[in-house]
């Protein structure tokens, strides 16, 4: 009754029965506040998904679906716009695979090091510097994409880099996305039963043939759900892309050349001064539910995989 | 450990073939090199981001001066500065933290202290981690379409209350997350002792709970608050202008912000820009260091105590 007593000093007397009406109100009062706070990030969903639904149906009215997801040109900010969404899409799949290939190995590796090799103190000492990684403004990562490793593999492997390339943005990407792999994957790696390990250990296998035989298979559906949240990261990043790729909407598999994705489009648009409420306006919520969709199908995939390593081992 | 006695035991059929590889030097040679490589991939990552940081230092610190600090964007690369992005910055952290951290510590103390076990309640949480996992650039067209659009009348439109409420619900999973785990990490017997003396859940809540979690919900929130400084995204999308040349007024005026500054000079094609740049970023990481720093010694100080 700390509390109480330090509000109302002099009620000291017959605290607990007096006002107990008002404290109930009180009570019930706060309750109520507290759950509208929680309500919030219920009416935040809502909003996107009313924002989103809201917009895209109104670009629907001027442009057909079947053009929206059959076409391969995309030029909504052109006279005579076309709008093939498959064109963003394929800028977005393109750098969010280098980024994956980057990070996967190196982000799994990173886990097996942190969980099966390092010492306590080392561990310490590496999980909060790599998630530095992560905590790193992504504009930043886009001026150094651009102004440092483009050139630097223009100048050592791919002398015929364009200045705006899908591999800078995808590789520097790799790197942002390092941590969430390596953070996932060393939960679902750290959760696999000792007695797995030891059991292993017992039948004669070395200490590589225990992470990489035993401990990463075990652990594998965790991997996986870090993986595809990787994925999801890479595909919802925007500034590296809109710095470093180039804006160029495209259909090209060739990783030197310029791209544009659907986050870097909808930056494109929203940065210029382009009228509220025109059609190009609209594209980018368009844009954004594709993207939205995308994402949410991830994400929801990875909870399942989460979900199901926790099952088996805890 | 047996290690040794595996060769012996192929030794019975030469045919049979078997998992296990017999010869012990080549395994433990390639142990040795997966370790070098395991070692090797969780040094990359820092490697990189010690070359990112001596590149941009590099670049950045000798354009830095008190003139690029105090002074207003221009066409001249020399001359632009960003007082009025880093004022932007300030407006926004301050307004984002007035939006979220009452709400965020809010719906945790409702989600932790008071939810009953339904289906509306594993609905909310569920909710909270997977907005937690949208694209920051989608809550940018969540605030154009709502705080710009449908309530511009209120929020002056592309104003800095629109682009602080934005960064608020963009930052809000990751403050009720941290909140809740800190109420998480109360024993229950500080709330039984309570309840057992008389006192209501609220004045459990303000008197005990709220006090101990402080630390933890502050260091979480601090965290996220860095990060919605560094958001440049849904800024764009919101309408944060880039030629500013004037320092806002109040809430309701037009802004820019550090990565919107940075932003437009690296978008430019002449070098100087890029250097005027490298120096924005160097300010905006000098800011989020400062933050980072107070959150790591407010954890240090808590993990003392418990």
């Amino acid at each position: 009754m700390t509390v109480e007593a330090r509000r109302d000093p002099r009620s000291e007397a017959g605290k607990w029965h007096r006002e107990s009406r008002a404290r109930h109100f009180r009570e019930r009062a706060i309750k109520i506040v507290l759950a509208a706070c929680a309500c919030v990030s219920v009416l935040t969903t809502f909003g996107i998904v009313f924002v989103l639904i809201f917009e895209t149906i109104a670009f629907f009215r001027e442009v057909s679906v079947v053009e929206f997801l059959t076409s391969t040109t995309w030029s909504a900010a052109f006279a005579n716009p076309q709008f093939g969404i498959i064109v963003l899409i394929s800028g977005t799949l393109l750098t969010s695979i280098i980024a994956i290939a980057v990070a996967l190995p190196v982000g799994l590796l990173a886990a097996i090091f942190l969980s099966e090799y390092a010492s306590t103190r080392l561990r310490r000492w590496l999980k909060p510097a790599l998630e530095v990684l992560a905590g790193v403004p992504t504009i930043v990562y886009g001026y150094f994409a651009l102004t440092f490793v483009t050139p630097f593999l223009q100048s050592t492997i791919f002398p015929s880099l364009t200045i705006f390339n899908a591999l800078s943005a995808g590789l520097v990407m790799g790197v942002m996305i390092i941590p969430t792999i390596a953070s996932v994957s060393e939960d679902a790696i750290y959760a696999v039963p000792r007695g797995l390990r030891e059991g292993a250990y017992a039948l004669g296998a070395t200490k590589r043939e225990v992470a990489t035989k035993i401990v990463v298979p075990a652990a594998l559906s965790g991997i996986v759900a870090a993986t595809i949240l990787g994925i999801s990261r890479a595909i919802g990043e925007t500034m590296i892309v809109a710095v470093a790729a180039g804006n160029l909407a495209q259909l090209t598999a060739n990783p030197q050349e310029a791209v544009q994705t659907m986050t870097a489009f909808i930056v494109q648009v929203a940065s210029g001064d382009t009228p509220t409420g025109s059609l190009t306006f609209n594209t980018i919520f368009a844009v954004g539910t594709t993207l939205f969709i995308m994402t949410l199908i991830l994400n929801i995939v990875s909870y399942l995989f989460v979900r199901r390593f926790r099952e088996i081992y805890e | 450990m047996t290690r040794s006695g595996t060769g012996i035991a192929q030794k019975g059929g030469p045919e049979q073939e078997s998992v296990f590889k017999t010869s012990t030097a080549v395994r433990y040679a390639l142990d040795l090199v997966f370790t070098i490589l395991v070692f090797v991939a969780t040094m990359i990552g820092l490697v990189v981001l010690a070359v990112l940081l001596i590149d941009i230092a590099r670049d950045g610190v000798p354009r830095l001066s008190w003139e690029f600090l105090t002074g207003f964007p221009s066409i001249s690369p020399e001359r632009s500065g960003v007082y009025p992005a880093l004022l932007g910055s300030l407006w926004l952290l301050v307004i984002t933290a007035i939006v979220s951290v009452p709400l965020g510590v809010g719906a945790a103390l409702y989600l932790q202290e008071y939810a009953p076990d339904t289906w509306l309640t594993r609905l909310i949480e569920v909710n909270v981690s997977n907005l937690a996992g949208v694209p920051s650039i989608i809550y940018g067209l969540l605030g154009l379409g709502i705080f710009v659009n449908l309530l511009g009348p209120i929020t002056g439109g592309q104003s800095i209350v629109s682009g602080a409420l934005t960064l608020a619900l963009l930052i809000l999973p990751v403050v009720i997350i941290a909140t809740r785990e800190a109420l998480r990490a109360i024993p229950d017997s500080v709330r039984e002792g309570g309840f057992a003396l008389g006192a209501t859940r609220w004045e459990v809540i303000r008197g005990h709970l709220l006090p101990m979690a402080l630390p933890g919900a502050l260091t979480g929130t601090i965290l996220a608050l860095s990060r919605a400084i560094g958001e440049t995204a849904p800024l764009i999308v919101v309408g944060a202008a880039t030629y500013i040349t004037f320092v806002p007024e109040g809430p309701l005026s037009a802004y820019s912000a550090l990565p919107i500054a940075i932003y437009d000079f690296v978008s430019r094609p002449q070098e100087a820009f890029q250097i005027a740049a490298a120096a924005g970023i160097v300010v905006l990481m000098v800011v989020l260091l400062l933050t980072n720093s107070v959150a790591i010694w407010l954890r240090n100080k808590y993990q003392r105590r418990g």
